[in-house]
């Protein structure tokens, strides 16, 4: 799809979203909803312990039942069924004939992980924090959004390898 | 007027229900786009693809300037609306960590979602980094909450911060994103290469 017409389609969901529940969409905080709820399961008293991991078990009701694990179940569903309608269904691993299919693998684990972690000190993600944040006109957005792509700029050259 | 949820009260398994269909439409937006692939999502940051760019940025705007109107025709009542909170030192902090993940990983948490339900074992793998990432910042959180809590601004506007009216920000906003339409255009142009996502 012509990639304007893909970011109004975007932006209109976005504006829906807002319209609709007064907040915008989001990603990281639905995988956080799974890593409290697993850490709970396996071992409940450090959960209690932790002042990070409690704060979220505090609210009376279990993590998952959380309005951003429901937005992301959608996504999965949302993303399956546009690429089943453009013929895009298919196991792979994707990677630069540069690099072998175990590299990518790894490097896509410590790059999920470090997103992960960065994701929980910056207070949101890409669609929570940059883009959500930035049609809100909030600071914090704009911010953010600087951030992410202006590192990544920086770090490119050193993993050009992994791409072209 | 909205938005609707807060203000009619409306029951949390009806909210649930909404949040399914709105992610629903933001994972077929994000696949359309073609963010279920890494290599194309990278493209950005060496300028042979710059969808990235052209996709978030309409977004942006879209939702900007429709908030906006919605506003203006006193359609939303944006004292409800979230704006983010704003603590300087964990977001420049956070957000280089996340551009580092970024280009390294090849995906942000929700184009990993959305490109793991099409099968991208990638996108898979990233997924579970995440988890680990997010755990840890969990279980360290100690080391970092001085950090974290330091220097909170509230929920401030870039408006704010600049002394300018809401309006003239969303035009300087807009002008922004129509000279990275056109940068990126260039870019697109001078570092061109074949379709990356027909490679093996």
């Amino acid at each position: 799809m012509n990639p304007y017409l893909a970011g109004i389609i975007l932006g209109l969901v976005l504006l829906l979203s807002f319209y609709l529940t007064g907040r915008g969409l989001g990603a990281s905080g639905a995988m956080k909803s799974v890593v409290v709820t697993t850490v709970e399961t396996v071992a409940h008293d450090k959960a209690e312990s932790n002042e990070f991991f409690s704060h979220y078990l505090n609210t009376g009701h279990s993590p998952m039942r959380s309005w951003l694990v429901f937005e992301i179940l959608g996504v999965m569903v949302g993303g399956f069924i546009s690429g089943a309608l453009s013929g895009r269904l298919s196991l792979k691993n994707e990677h630069s004939p540069k690099i072998s299919s175990k590299k990518r693998i790894v490097m896509a684990v410590i790059g999920g992980a470090l997103f992960g972690f960065g994701s929980q000190f910056g207070r949101g993600c890409t669609s929570g924090a940059a883009l959500s944040g930035m049609a809100v006109l909030s600071l914090a957005g704009f911010v953010t959004m600087v951030a992410i792509f202006g590192s990544a700029y920086v770090f490119a050259y050193f993993f050009r390898k992994n791409w072209i | 007027m909205g938005p609707i949820i807060p203000i009619f009260e409306i029951p949390e398994e009806l909210n649930f229900l909404v949040a399914f269909i709105i992610g629903i439409g933001f994972g077929f937006a994000l696949e359309q786009a073609g963010f279920s692939s890494s290599r194309k999502l990278a493209g950005m940051f060496y300028g042979y693809d710059t969808t990235v760019l052209k996709v978030f940025f309409t977004a942006a705007i879209v939702a900007l300037l429709g908030l906006t109107f919605f506003n203006y025709f006193e359609m939303i009542d944006m004292s409800i609306v979230y704006i983010n909170q704003y603590f300087v030192n964990s977001a420049i902090i956070g957000g280089v960590i996340m551009g580092l993940g970024f280009i390294i990983g090849g995906f942000c948490p929700g184009t990993s979602a959305c490109a793991a339900a099409i099968g991208k074992i990638d996108a898979m793998a990233y997924l579970g980094g995440s988890l680990i990432g997010i755990f840890a910042f969990g279980a360290t959180y100690d080391w970092w909450k001085e950090i974290y809590m330091a220097n909170p601004l509230g929920g401030i506007k870039l408006s704010t911060s600049l002394g300018l009216s809401d309006g003239v920000v969303v035009f300087g906003v807009v002008v922004m994103a129509v000279l990275m339409f056109w940068l990126g255009e260039w870019a697109e142009k001078k570092f061109r290469r074949p379709d990356i996502t027909e490679e093996t």
